[in-house]
């Protein structure tokens, strides 16, 4: 009944070749896409927006930006908090360096940055691969997060070794700072989300995509079909961290308004991020929405329901909390590997047929 | 008809009232993860003072308190989240315990007209009233610690040419005082040298080996949460004096010394409020809070330091209420007249005597141009064989010549930064 192709005809390859090529698909996503444009901002809260919204869209651009290295081009990496950190410092000196510039470029450059960061770092992966690879890139963290604390002109040689964002509007309207609307911040992170979604679901559709996937399927085999393997890694890694960087500049500026490198990006924001991708699916674009929106409602769901209808005490909750993430982590790995974006994926399956499997 | 708007009426001011039935006193406190064994203590002793009010006097003023307690995990996201969802209940002053969620709050409470207490703790220069509006640190600050350690060393014998290490918990908290100290090892001729640890501070060999080899005279440190138990077992592991080990007073609780047994014997700590369990508030905690079965947490913490510390918190909080009662003539105050009541309150040495707790801290007013308080700096010292710690110094002035400049400095970079005008 569902996500039917019946009736839904392409009568030119543009029609054909569109990323929901299936009308019902398609009027789905425009539908989300209006609601989270034109509804979402009317009702958004501090609370919501702070809790929820904020971090969702921004984990969700650093998930997409691991995916695309993880699940597109298979390079494991444990780097993410690091370069976030960079695109989140780049962030704050280009805004402090230029404050007549708008916000909007500073968050892209800062993403720029963050893209050169990464590709100098990835690459070892011409030479070593899987948990190699691994270790080499969470050297990669670790070195980050200590030449923010210990280069005092990353943070502006501040006492405390915080960097704090300065007020900037876009518009005339404020998007950092602490005076800023709920519903200014929400749209500000929603642009970059959507445009990180759009721009990475079409790479990967395209040849440079199919480059990365068949580096991850077999390298070698790869290489002897004409694939040019520091092209397609390094690629996925600029990419990936053009997209992480972002995230991390969003994160600093717009969520949190000061940030501490060691807290907020240190080695658990890294596995917080590859956790997202391993549950919401690797290898998929909606599976980075998903694991994103997974673990940043789920704490937030599990506090409501414990501390304030059970009327359960805070550090009971909040180590069932580890329990309970813990265990999902575990159930999703043995139980469907390929994670949320797979159920997802059966759930249409079963759609298309209902109500007459047979 | 009258009849029926009267009833309406009534049925509003039923549904209304219980919103504002109570002052709501937000905890974000920590009872999890490396730094529990210090956010314990401090949420248990304040959620069970504002219990003792409510069970002996009836709250506030005739309004019963809330303590609304959200786990932050000393996660600045976490922490964020917290306030937020807190502060919707009418909360009228935030106490995060945790300088890195204090610097992510200063501008946000001060957004929402809702004071932050930071005693002890956060952006120092916050005792810059006429900057920092909202943000109160009295009655003392980490640059007080500072010189009161230097003060507290120069009272020992002569510290010129001496070699002292600075441990610090390498985050904004344990950066604070390094200014401070650099002003002051110019002043007084001392060299210092820093050692960092990075978060959350269980590996600390190389920092140690570092301070065998170098041989400082003194070490003074500024850590929290599981860094301070295992920075006193390597300082012991080395057989360093712990006699020349000082610590500021978030590494001085008993939860710090009691891993290292018996070789923390000696280990000394700063303060600015008194210690142990001799007070009279602690009868009333006692009978009112803890037979009556209501303590917060395990109710295993009673008359520690830290515990101390939150009730100090907790009791200042309160007399910042009654203020704010007084001064607007309302027992039902708002987060914006608390904050007047924290700017016009008056610690005396009679009330604290009728708080049952004579002794306990300094006498201070707090104004619009200092929110800092006097800044009196103590020391403790560890007993191992009693348990116990005992206050070997009287609460003695710091060296404000020396801090004052640096606190007008850092609080107008701020204001500079945020375009705050200065002023009261």
């Amino acid at each position: 009944m569902f996500y039917r192709e019946a009736g839904d005809f392409s009568t030119t390859y543009p029609q054909d070749s569109q990323t929901f090529p299936i009308k019902f698909d398609r009027y789905r996503y425009y539908f989300v896409l209006a609601v989270a444009v034109l509804v979402m901002p009317f009702v958004m809260t501090d609370y919501l927006v702070n809790s929820i919204f904020l971090p969702f869209l921004i984990y969700a651009i650093a998930a997409i930006g691991l995916n695309i290295l993880t699940g597109y081009c298979g390079q494991v990496s444990l780097g993410t908090g690091g370069f976030m950190a960079v695109g989140a410092y780049a962030c704050y000196k280009l805004m402090t360096a230029f404050p007549d510039v708008n916000i909007f470029f500073h968050v892209i450059l800062a993403g720029g940055i963050t893209a050169l960061v990464g590709t100098a770092f990835g690459l070892p992966s011409l030479r070593i691969k899987g948990f190699y690879l691994a270790v080499a890139t969470l050297a990669a963290q670790f070195f980050l997060v200590w030449l923010f604390n210990k280069v005092s002109w990353f943070y502006n040689y501040s006492a405390s070794g915080q960097i704090n964002a300065p007020e900037r509007t876009v518009f005339g309207i404020e998007v950092t700072g602490p005076n800023t609307e709920a519903w200014a911040t929400y749209l500000f992170c929603l642009v970059f989300t959507v445009g990180a979604a759009i721009i990475a679901r079409n790479l990967t559709r395209g040849s440079v995509g199919r480059e990365w996937m068949a580096i991850r399927d077999m390298d070698i085999a790869a290489e002897i079909i004409g694939v040019n393997p520091l092209k397609a890694k390094l690629t996925a890694f600029a990419v990936s961290s053009f997209f992480v960087g972002i995230s991390g500049a969003l994160f600093f500026a717009v969520y949190l308004g000061a940030v501490e490198v060691g807290e907020v990006f240190g080695i658990t924001k890294s596995f917080l991020v590859l956790f997202m991708i391993i549950i919401g699916g690797l290898g998929s674009i909606f599976g980075s929405f998903a694991g994103a929106a997974f673990l940043v409602v789920l704490p937030v769901v599990l506090k409501i329901v414990g501390v304030d209808l059970m009327g359960w005490p805070t550090d009971i909750v909040a180590h069932f909390q580890l329990v309970i993430v813990g265990g999902l982590i575990i159930m999703f790995l043995i139980l469907e590997p390929h994670g949320l974006a797979q159920l997802w994926r059966v759930a249409k399956e079963k759609l298309r047929l209902w109500p007459f499997p047979h | 008809m009258k009849y029926k708007l009267g009833t309406y009426a009534v049925a509003a001011m039923m549904a209304a009232s219980p919103v504002m039935a109570d002052l709501v006193f937000p905890s974000l406190s920590y009872r999890t993860g490396p730094y529990a064994a210090g956010g314990i203590p401090f949420a248990d002793g304040y959620a069970d003072y504002f219990t003792l009010l409510n069970e002996r006097d009836g709250g506030i003023g005739g309004v019963a308190t809330r303590v609304l307690e959200c786990e932050t995990g000393y996660n600045t996201e976490k922490g964020v989240e917290c306030y937020e969802s807190t502060k919707g209940e009418g909360s009228l002053v935030y106490q995060p315990l945790s300088t890195g969620i204090t610097y992510q709050l200063i501008p946000k409470t001060t957004a929402d007209n809702i004071p932050m207490h930071t005693m002890g703790y956060g952006r120092t220069s916050a005792a810059n009233g006429q900057v920092f509006s909202h943000t109160f640190n009295y009655p003392a600050n980490y640059w007080n610690g500072a010189s009161g350690a230097i003060n507290y060393l120069m009272s020992q014998g002569d510290i010129a040419g001496k070699k002292i290490a600075l441990v610090y918990h390498n985050s904004a908290y344990g950066k604070e005082p390094i200014r401070t100290l650099e002003e002051l090892s110019e002043k007084h001729g001392f060299e210092l040298m820093l050692v960092a640890v990075d978060h959350p501070g269980q590996e600390q060999k190389s920092q140690w080996l570092q301070i065998r080899r170098e041989r400082p005279d003194n070490v003074i440190m500024y850590g929290w949460g599981v860094m301070n138990q295992v920075a006193i077992q390597e300082a012991a592991n080395i057989r360093y004096p712990m006699e020349n080990f000082i610590g500021i007073w978030w590494s001085g609780s008993e939860n710090d010394v009691l891993p290292a047994g018996d070789a923390a014997n000696g280990y000394k700590a700063l303060t600015f409020h008194g210690v142990g369990s001799d007070f009279p508030v602690f009868d009333d905690i006692q009978k009112y809070v803890v037979d009556a079965g209501k303590a917060a947490g395990a109710g295993d913490q009673i008359g520690t330091v830290l515990y101390n510390r939150g009730l100090y918190a907790a009791m200042l909080a309160a007399e910042a209420a009654k203020t704010a009662q007084e001064i607007h003539g309302t027992a039902e105050i708002t987060p914006a007249m608390m904050r007047d009541g924290m700017e016009a309150l008056e610690i005396t040495e009679a009330k604290m005597t009728e708080l049952g707790l004579p002794g306990f801290g300094p006498s201070f007013n707090v104004s619009c141009a200092n929110h800092g308080g006097p800044g009196l700096i103590g020391m403790t010292q560890w007993d191992a064989s009693a348990g116990t710690w005992s206050l070997i110094s009287e609460f003695a002035a710091t060296d404000m010549d020396v801090i004052q400049p640096l606190i007008d400095e850092d609080s107008a970079s701020y204001a500079s930064e945020n375009n705050i005008e200065a002023g009261c």
